[in-house]
């Protein structure tokens, strides 16, 4: 494998699996908070909550660059307190692929919750058991597999991460350049060769992570019947 | 039934009769968004019922769609290279090709940063990101790729580049302070007088030249053929000197 070519590999991996990783605990929390209860004040929430999955990728990738950027009201904070500055790191790409991964765990995550028996989940409360308790024990690993599934869709969306990510990391080589970001430049310039050997990285690596995936969700199934 | 089959192709009928008037696709470098969208209008003006559509994108990339069979039927590109390219894969008609205007490349600064006082000032720790196009696909970041290839500071200064996909995005990242210099067009540092200063003009290997020519699977070589000499008029290069452009 060409050395320019792993870069951007391990780079899109590491992007990917943080953002996913950041956008499932979120996604986990937020959908417990908002619950089995479907109330006009829950479900428009939700609602917002899912707009980064609406809006395109670039409009996601602008309001991102005006609240993270120097200038704006998380960035400045962030750079007056910390010295930290977001724009053109891979920090900031993870962000910007949690932000576009998150709606995608959140309803996964909400309909796995209420889809768990209230019935058990009393019976846990009746012999004692307190609510964090409860979800840890007893809601999450009865929800595991529609989190995970969800959690994939996710980590499927965040490898693929293009627009948001190329307004707020840019796409400096060896630094924030992911794979899909390293496919465009390449077609961009005219590498018809480099562009041709990157989307063959990016295919087979997909093929393995849903096989992976396929796999995960399987093991661990009960056998039904005898 | 029958009424509302009447009733469709009486709105397509309706629809189709206005699609006379012809469209003209004008593939343009970024750096002549302002320039030939005031101009897209004068042609209009003398050509009722036709449109001026812009595409503007870096000159590579609009070569790679000519290329690829997109309806394009004027390209303006920013350098002259871009334009050799498309000759000698006989996408433009050469009988058509002429410069039309000249530009600077200038470093530019965030309003508020202390600007350089030379290329080699940009190694110091002020400047942590440096914007410019892409060379692999921008003119402008060819221009100023050479250049400083040339002072020798381009491997020394690698850490700090910012590459971006069109010279308006490096003008853009610079007027938010995202990065504290850049190398963009005169032109382009105008249209954002008050959120960037110009450091200083930097001399380029060649100069800044602007060809355009009708592309040769157009559908409508006459009006493209018009387009182009409304471009290289008198007229139009008023309106191209309001913008900074020079003659060229």
């Amino acid at each position: 494998m060409p050395a320019d070519a792993i870069t951007p590999l391990l780079l899109t991996l590491k992007v990917a699996l943080l953002a996913t990783a950041l956008a499932t605990v979120f996604g986990v929390a937020i959908g417990k908070l908002l619950g089995r209860k479907r109330s006009l004040l829950r479900d428009t929430a939700e609602s917002l909550l899912t707009l980064p999955l609406v809006l395109p990728p670039t409009v996601l990738g602008y309001y991102l660059l005006v609240l993270l950027g120097r200038r704006g009201t998380l960035g400045g904070w962030l750079q007056e307190n910390f010295g930290i500055s977001l724009i053109f790191t891979w920090q900031g790409a993870v962000i910007a692929s949690a932000v576009a991964a998150f709606p995608l765990i959140l309803r996964a995550a909400r309909a796995a919750f209420a889809a768990v028996d209230p019935q058990v989940e009393n019976a846990a409360r009746t012999l004692g058991l307190g609510e964090l308790k409860l979800f840890v024990r007893v809601t999450l690993p009865l929800a595991w597999r529609g989190v995970l599934a969800g959690a994939l869709l996710a980590l499927a969306r965040a490898m693929g991460e293009f627009g948001a990510t190329l307004m707020v990391a840019g796409s400096l080589p060896g630094r924030t350049q992911t794979l899909s970001l390293a496919i465009y430049d390449a077609v961009m310039a005219g590498d018809d060769a480099r562009a041709q050997t990157l989307v063959l990285i990016c295919l087979i690596t997909s093929v393995v992570l849903l096989i992976a995936a396929a796999q995960l969700l399987r093991r661990g199934r009960p056998e039904r019947g005898a | 039934m029958r009424r509302s089959g009447f009733l469709l192709a009486a709105v397509f009928a309706l629809a189709t009769s206005f699609a006379h008037a012809d469209d003209l696709t004008v593939s343009a470098a970024a750096s002549l968004a302002n320039a030939f969208t005031e101009l897209g209008h004068a042609f209009e003006a003398k050509h009722p019922g036709d449109k001026v559509v812009l595409n503007l994108a870096a000159s590579d990339v609009l070569l790679k769609q000519i290329e690829q069979g997109a309806p394009s039927d004027v390209f303006a590109s920013a350098d002259e290279a871009t334009m050799d390219r498309a000759a000698q894969a006989n996408l433009i008609d050469p009988a058509t090709r002429r410069d039309f205007a000249g530009n600077v490349l200038v470093l530019i600064v965030a309003s508020g940063i202390k600007p350089p006082a030379n290329l080699a000032d940009l190694a110091s720790g002020t400047y942590m990101h440096i914007a410019l196009g892409n060379p692999d696909s921008v003119p402008a970041g060819r221009y100023a790729k050479q250049v400083l290839a040339d002072a020798g500071l381009w491997d020394k200064l690698q850490a700090q580049l910012v590459p971006t996909q069109n010279v308006r995005q490096a003008l853009d990242y610079v007027a938010r302070g995202e990065a504290q210099a850049g190398f963009v067009y005169a032109t382009d540092a105008a249209a954002q007088k008050g959120k960037v200063d110009v450091a200083f003009n930097v001399t380029t290997a060649t100069p800044v030249r602007y060809p355009i020519a009708v592309v040769a699977n157009t559908k409508h070589a006459q009006l493209a053929r018009d387009f182009a000499a409304l471009i290289v008029s008198p007229e139009a290069q008023t309106v191209l000197a309001r913008y900074g452009f020079s003659a060229p």
